[in-house]
């Protein structure tokens, strides 16, 4: 029974990539329409991105393209790790105590309107250097989404908790390994997820208007000189490698809290 | 981290008094005026009124999550609470939940000893070997020693944070409505545990509860608060025999008891009742 | 009367929030001084003084600013627009029908942590104008945050609901109207709220790539003549101009679910 359920799922999705693969390729290369004739065809991307001397000089067995995705995720994660450095403790406080999070709400939520990408150009102009700048950037809004899902996972706590442990003696310190810290981390958890996803999100685009290195730069590069099969290597690259970094947060987050997984139905709220 | 005046003056452990207590929010909601209540070393009291009409305001004040203004209130002598000092939660009274407050990211084991780990007067080992050994009197809880809170019944969980607060020796346990939210079996089977555990370990107990029969099964004294705003408005002395079980229920003098309380609880809801019409006409 | 007590309120607030209000007078300082000194360095700060005067002096009253607010309200309205269109029914379709979720599920899954920017090469090739290859950018972010939220908004009906419409003899076509569609609003809210946003972030950046018009290329046209106070005030004005957008965004949600106000248990999910 189960298996033939398994068999269902798995053929229909079969199913759902061959149909869009042959769309993809019917519009490419049978419509009728100019637009669609311009686009990279499926067979021609795969042909390029498998083959040992690809034409544009990137393919799975090219050393280049390896080094672009390491640019890309060396930046990254720098800043995913400043960001979480700096992010995380600054949620608790804010959710802590109140007047932290008096002198922070206001500034934080004036700067919020302003897009990340908006950032880049005088980031640019500031930084001694490019790759400082896309940093910068990219820090900036993996920052905002791990602050501010930090913050509210710890405003979130049911405040029992916080009572129950000041009943049996808890210092303030012990309230923050305590409660505050296991308490807030389910939110924490999907904010560093958000966080890693907004992160590449700005990456791409910090790469594409000012890097020398990495997928965005591959992308733009690929387009300006008329490789078209290499930017789609580009954008399909840049999704995976985006997806296993997000699933790897979510990894480490479910062994860091089993108790999380353990719990048949919740035990408050 | 305030630490009670231990009072060796005094024999008794646990006793309260409670004096013209008042508590105001803002400048305009007075939730309790001039509540005044003496609670014995030792006594099971259970407080019923109305809903709103202050009790778990005055639950708080006494557990140290927030200070009247007006009034105070003292354990064995010592100053505990008023107007002029701010409230400081502590290991003398402790609480136990209305929705249960387990930390879910804990093991059963570790929230039990989590009070003598932080107050850091005993060693683990033997903190450990204390738990285990309380968990097993309070009916054969070491079974789920290593397991999550939401891996176990609600009825363990609150048989737990029972044990959690007894561990701390403290001088007064404090309930809030502890059975609320559980159907009626668990609730009975509670009620037994509860009997068993505070026999057990007999404390000062604070009771809150809606339900009349629980009140008057579980206390030596059931106090009424009025409504809004609140103050004592009678106690009734339970002199129903120790130990005591649930067919006690329909006893003559159990019943007497009840009509008692239903008669003084029902004239206070109505008043609440009333106002709430005006207020919103 | 109540309108005087409302103001009282609202006054009573501001100072009370006044340690807010010190932080942001600390940090307009703290720029303001960093200006002066960078400009002993070599010139590359500017103060907020001069951003506040370049932009009196040159933009208030050029009708191109104004213009540029127009452009890029216009590509965020027909890129939102569009995702929401298209959105909303692929969500519910998604929601309702477990054969569509196991054929396009998979393949949305792949293409939707591809970056929106990643996009623009492929978009600027497919389509005729620039125009559209830039709304598509920004319907591509709105798009899949849309989607996301109603296909979970669906998936979390309690099929209760559903046994209960039919065993009181609704057709389809009913339980869809008085089901499906209101359970589908708080989703919706939730993606608008979080899709603007996003709109907005991938609206800029496509325009500071591809555009000719709009906040975001007035900012890019400020990095490129290295004209500082040029770039800060595109990103305020942009700043302003998305915040806009999210208060009529609340501002929709307000109207289409006015009992959630009161009722956290409609915030709907993320």
């Amino acid at each position: 029974m189960l298996s033939a359920i398994v068999n269902r799922r798995v053929g229909l999705m079969v199913f759902g990539f061959a149909a869009a693969f042959v769309l993809w390729y019917a519009s490419v290369k049978w419509l009728p329409f100019p637009a669609f004739r311009r686009l990279p065809d499926p067979v021609g991307v795969l042909q390029e991105w498998l083959s040992r001397d690809p034409a544009y000089g990137i393919s799975v067995f090219t050393a280049d393209y390896y080094v672009h995705i390491l640019y890309s995720t060396y930046r990254a994660t720098t800043a995913f790790a400043l960001a979480v450095v700096l992010g995380v403790p600054l949620g608790i406080m804010m959710g802590w105590k109140t007047t932290v999070r008096e002198y922070s709400d206001a500034l934080l939520t004036l700067l919020r309107p302003i897009p990340p990408l908006a950032w880049v150009p005088l980031a640019i102009l500031l930084f001694p250097g490019t790759e400082p700048a896309v940093i910068f950037v990219v820090f900036l809004v993996a920052f905002y989404a791990t602050t501010l899902n930090t913050w509210v996972g710890v405003r979130a706590i049911d405040v029992a908790y916080f009572r129950a442990a000041l009943c049996l003696g808890a210092r303030p310190v012990d309230v923050l390994r305590d409660v505050i810290i296991p308490g807030a981390m389910p939110s924490i958890f999907t904010g560093l997820q958000i966080a890693m996803g907004a992160a590449w999100f700005s990456l791409v685009a910090g790469e594409m208007i000012a890097a020398r290195y990495g997928l965005g730069y591959v992308i733009w590069e690929a387009y300006n000189l008329i490789q078209y099969p290499t930017i789609v290597i580009g954008m399909v690259t840049l999704g995976f490698v985006g997806y296993v970094c997000s699933a790897l947060i979510r990894v480490a987050g479910d062994r860091l809290m089993r108790w999380h997984q353990k719990n048949i139905g919740a035990v408050r709220g | 981290m305030r630490s009670v005046a231990s009072a060796p003056a005094t024999a008794v452990n646990g006793a309260v008094t409670i004096d013209a207590v008042g508590k105001v929010y803002g400048e305009t909601v007075v939730a309790l005026e001039d509540c005044s209540l003496e609670i014995a070393a030792g006594e099971f009291l259970a407080l019923v009124g109305p809903s709103g009409c202050g009790k778990s305001t005055l639950l708080n004040i006494l557990a140290g999550f927030d200070h009247p203004t007006r009034g105070t209130v003292t354990l064995d002598g010592a100053p505990l609470a008023s107007a002029d000092r701010a409230a400081h939660p502590g290991p003398d009274r402790i609480v136990v939940f209305q929705e249960g407050a387990l930390f879910p990211w804990k093991t059963v084991l570790d929230n039990v000893t989590y009070g003598l780990k932080v107050q850091r007067q005993t060693a683990p080992e033997e903190a450990r070997a204390r738990a285990l050994d309380m968990l097993a009197r309070c009916g054969g809880l070491d079974r789920v020693a290593h397991q999550f809170p939401g891996q176990i019944s609600s009825g363990m969980q609150r048989r737990v944070e029972l044990v959690r607060a007894l561990i701390n020796d403290p001088k007064m346990l404090l309930l809030d409505e502890p059975f609320r939210a559980m159907d009626t079996v668990s609730k009975g089977r509670m009620h037994q545990h509860l009997l068993d555990i505070h026999a057990q370990f007999p404390k000062t107990v604070f009771f809150i509860t809606h339900d009349l029969e629980e009140a008057i099964l579980l206390a030596d004294t059931v106090a009424v608060m009025t409504t809004r705003p609140g103050r004592i408005r009678s106690r009734v002395a339970v002199d129903l025999p120790r130990p005591r079980h649930a067919r006690m229920i329909a006893s003559e003098r159990f019943v007497a008891l009840k009509e008692q309380l239903i008669a003084a609880v029902h004239e206070e809801a109505l008043k609440a009742f009333e106002r709430g019409e005006r207020e919103l006409a | 009367m109540a309108a005087k007590g409302r103001t009282q309120n609202a006054v009573a607030r501001l100072f009370a929030h006044w340690r807010g209000a010190v932080a942001i007078v600390a940090f307009v300082l703290v720029w303001q001084i960093l200006g002066t000194m960078s400009s002993t360095f070599g010139g590359k700060i500017p103060t907020p003084t001069q951003v506040t005067q370049t932009f009196f002096a040159s933009f208030v009253d050029d009708p191109r600013y104004w213009r540029n607010w127009a452009a890029s309200f216009e590509r965020v309205l027909w890129g939102f627009g569009f995702a929401q269109l298209f959105g909303i029914p692929l969500g519910i379709a998604l929601g309702l029908s477990r054969t569509t979720e196991e054929i396009v599920f998979p393949v949305f899954e792949v293409l939707r942590p591809i970056p929106p920017l990643a996009w623009v090469p492929v978009s600027i090739l497919f389509w005729p104008t620039h125009e559209a290859s830039i709304i598509f950018i920004t319907f591509i972010g709105a798009f899949f945050v849309i989607v996301i939220n109603v296909f979970d908004g669906i998936r979390h009906i309690p099929e209760r609901y559903f046994w209960l419409a039919t065993s009181l003899g609704a057709t389809p076509w009913r339980i869809f109207l008085r089901i499906v569609l209101p359970a589908v609003i708080p989703s919706v809210a939730v993606g608008m709220t979080l899709g603007i946003a996003i709109t907005w972030d991938v609206l800029v950046a496509a325009e500071m790539i591809a555009g000719d018009l709009g906040l975001g290329r007035l900012t890019w046209e400020g990095y490129v003549s290295n004209t500082p106070e040029i770039v800060i005030v595109g990103m305020i004005s942009i700043g302003i101009a998305g915040y806009l957008s999210a208060r009529i965004v609340d501002y929709i949600e307000a109207r289409l679910m006015p009992w959630a106000q009161h009722d956290p248990k409609f915030r709907g999910r993320r």
